[in-house]
């Protein structure tokens, strides 16, 4: 081998192939320098993800248990309806003061026949340890049945947020000690209630159906108002955007002149797309509700806001995928004589609709967790009442969204709302991640049909 | 046919089909193509040669005017198809490109089936009345592109899926489904193997019995072989035009010697 290789330049560099010279080395060393930044780089975005999610699940995942009191409770014909004629515009006249007294009295009287040791608690405070939430529902179940009065029904009030985060933990006797709404007896009488099986945890629908509700009692606090409004924010972004957008797309990739006028329209497009939100919460503030006098708080008005912000990430989405369209497949459309018209809707779309629709799903996806530009057009409020069906203009109604019902718990004083924050961002992954896998499936999808 | 020079011996009957006068092409700044005198003649086949970059693909892409779709370019001069400009702006390009139809370097069929890229063309120009009459066309379009044994089990299949011989005969179908007057050819067998290679070269040929082809191409063996009038072209400047056997045995002009030769290019 020495023979053949002497006379050559690489054998003139000398060693034995095995053995790499310093300068190989310092390359290998090199290339093993990257690869380990780069593995270092991904093992730390992993980790910030998992250790985000875990607080995240560990702090949200109690939100969708709820402590629940169930007792048997005669409708006493005294309390709801003193002139006994079951007439539902008389029985209304009595307000949930009412309902409290008589969900309170039942509950004491359901206590005292099942023999459960009270340990120790007040009358007074008996009542207490059930949600105020208790004689609304009641009220509503009652008056839209008179014939429940009279009868014994099967009642599952909501315990207060106090035994709840007593059941999860989250109160102690301690802190009950120095708690005015607990006493450290009534979590012994939950203890006996659990015993006893009136007291259980569970599955909390009214954490995903019900509205919110206000500092007092954090237990029937619910996202339902929320989920509807983000849910038509997102039906109706997808509505303005898409038509919108992908038509600019092609127009600006297939038949605009390349001028200056389309220049500053594409470097505009540009600019848009890094605006910051709040800016756009104002525009709409001042266009859509001051100037317009569209609704405040509605989901219509969310929309459009959201729309001006979300339009620049899909027209950018859409033409690099209209522009990702093989040159040789226009060229071939055009040399057998198709239009540019037949060129774009036979051609170019279909095969950009992958990355169309991928651009699209991800810029809602974006759009979901907006919040600073809804704070602006009052999508915070308070609202309690859910809107309207989508035909019967609920898109004008107060509603609010995930993300900002995230950001109103979160300054919520009791801290009953930590977990329902936690868990409301729960949910609104659980929305994230089914819109990147709907895009992904699309893509799928689409891609297939070469 | 009123150029004495393209009076040939064996295409002397055939009458020009496209003739071009003063054609010059600028892309911008560049001055791309001057000056260009030609005649393709009816039912036969042109070749043009020349060295990278001479203009002869520019010239081609004048004839059904490709060009158009590239904003720099700049076309001039005067380009008659059966007598009638195509230039004039009442023309309808689309309509030129249906008569006038072309194939290109890479094989680049439409990703839909093997049936929907020869039946687009008959389709989007109303060619077929009926569902019998298209399927009637893709048949005979498939049989000129001597494709049709091949394919006609799986029509349906993607024509993505063919090797690259075959896609390009499937663009050939595709270009002869729209029944053009012209057919132009852009290096078509540049991304084929020699089998396939000289599988377009027979079909040229073939096809020639209905249709002037014009082709451009790298390979001078490749003119020898299919064509009977070839242009050479140099440095944006049509050098010399004529009879195939003629221009490679006794050009009249010495740089057509030195490319054929081999000493520039």
């Amino acid at each position: 081998m020495s023979d053949v290789m002497a006379g050559t330049p690489e054998g003139a560099r000398g060693g034995s192939l095995l053995e790499g010279s310093a300068r190989t080395k310092r390359r290998r060393a090199r290339e093993w320098r990257m690869k380990a930044y780069g593995i270092g780089a991904i093992v730390l975005s992993l980790s910030t993800l998992f250790f985000m999610l875990a607080t995240i699940l560990m702090d949200g995942v109690s939100a969708f248990r709820q402590a629940t009191i169930t007792f048997p409770l005669t409708v006493d014909a005294a309390i709801v309806d003193k002139t006994g004629n079951r007439n539902v515009e008389e029985m209304a006249k009595v307000t949930t003061i009412g309902y409290k007294r008589l969900l309170s009295q039942g509950f004491v009287a359901h206590l005292a026949a099942a023999g459960i040791d009270t340990a120790g608690v007040p009358e007074k405070d008996l009542g207490d340890m059930l949600s105020d939430d208790g004689p609304a529902r009641l009220r509503d179940m009652v008056l839209a049945d008179p014939s429940l009065v009279g009868q014994v029904v099967e009642v599952s009030v909501y315990a207060t947020g106090r035994i709840d985060g007593y059941l999860k933990g989250r109160v102690t006797r301690e802190t009950a000690e120095r708690d005015t709404n607990v006493t450290p007896e009534q979590l012994d009488l939950a203890d006996n209630l659990v015993a006893a099986g009136l007291l259980t945890m569970p599955f909390n629908w009214g954490f995903l159906t019900g509205p919110d509700a206000s500092d007092l009692r954090p237990e029937a606090s619910g996202l339902g108002v929320a989920i509807i409004g983000s849910l038509y924010m997102m039906v109706l972004v997808a509505i303005f955007t898409v038509p919108v957008g992908v038509a600019t797309s092609i127009y600006l990739e297939e038949f605009a002149p390349k001028n200056r006028f389309t220049d500053l329209i594409e470097v505009n497009i540009s600019n848009l797309a890094a605006v910051p939100s709040i800016v756009f919460g104002i525009l709409g503030l001042a266009i859509f509700i001051n100037f317009m006098g569209l609704p405040q708080s509605s989901s219509l008005v969310g929309a459009l806001v959201i729309s001006l912000m979300t339009l620049p990430t899909i027209i950018i989405a859409t033409r690099s995928a209209i522009r990702a369209v093989p040159p040789s497949i226009r060229e071939a459309a055009l040399g057998i004589g198709a239009s540019k018209m037949q060129l774009v809707f036979h051609h170019v779309l279909p095969l950009a609709m992958p990355g169309i629709m991928t651009g699209t799903i991800l810029g809602l996806a974006s759009a979901l967790g907006e919040t600073a530009p809804l704070l602006l057009i009052g999508m915070v409020a308070f609202v309690t009442n859910y809107p309207a069906g989508p035909f019967e203009g609920g898109v004008m109604d107060p509603a609010t969204a995930l993300p900002v019902q995230v950001y109103s718990w979160a300054s919520r004083s009791d801290p009953a709302f930590i977990e329902r924050s936690s868990g409301a961002i729960i949910v609104l992954l659980v929305f994230l991640v089914i819109m990147n896998v709907a895009a992904i499936l699309l893509r799928r999808r689409f891609e297939r049909r070469w | 046919m009123n150029d004495m020079r393209l009076v040939e011996r064996d295409v002397s009957n055939r009458q020009a089909k496209i003739e071009a006068r003063g054609v010059q092409v600028h892309y911008g700044e560049k001055h791309a193509l001057k000056d260009v005198d030609v005649a393709i003649l009816d039912r036969t086949v042109t070749a043009f040669i020349g060295p990278s970059g001479c203009g002869k693909s520019t010239f081609l892409r004048c004839l059904n005017r490709m060009n158009d779709t590239v904003a720099s370019a700049k076309v001039s001069g005067n380009i008659t198809l059966d007598g009638q400009d195509i230039y004039d702006p009442r023309i309808d390009p689309v309509q030129l490109r249906a008569k006038v139809g072309m194939v290109f370097q890479k094989p680049n069929p439409f990703p839909k089936s093997i049936y929907d890229n020869v039946a687009y063309g008959p389709k989007i120009h109303g060619l077929a009345r009926t569902k019998a009459e298209l399927d009637e066309i893709v048949e005979t379009s498939l049989k000129k592109a001597a494709l049709w044994n091949e394919v006609k089990d799986r029509l349906s299949a993607p024509g993505t899926g063919l090797s690259g011989g075959q896609q390009q005969r499937l663009c050939i179908a595709r270009a002869v489904a729209t029944a053009p007057e012209v057919l132009l050819m852009d290096e078509p067998c540049s991304a084929l193997d020699p089998i396939a290679t000289a599988q377009v070269e027979e079909l040229i040929d073939e096809l020639r019995t209905h249709f002037s082809v014009v082709i451009v191409t790298h390979s001078m063996q490749q003119a020898a072989r299919v064509s009977q009038k070839t242009a050479f072209f140099h440095l944006g400047s049509l050098v010399e035009y004529g009879e195939t056997g003629q221009i490679f045995t006794t050009p009249q002009d010495p740089r057509t010697e030195a490319y054929i030769t081999g000493r520039i290019g």
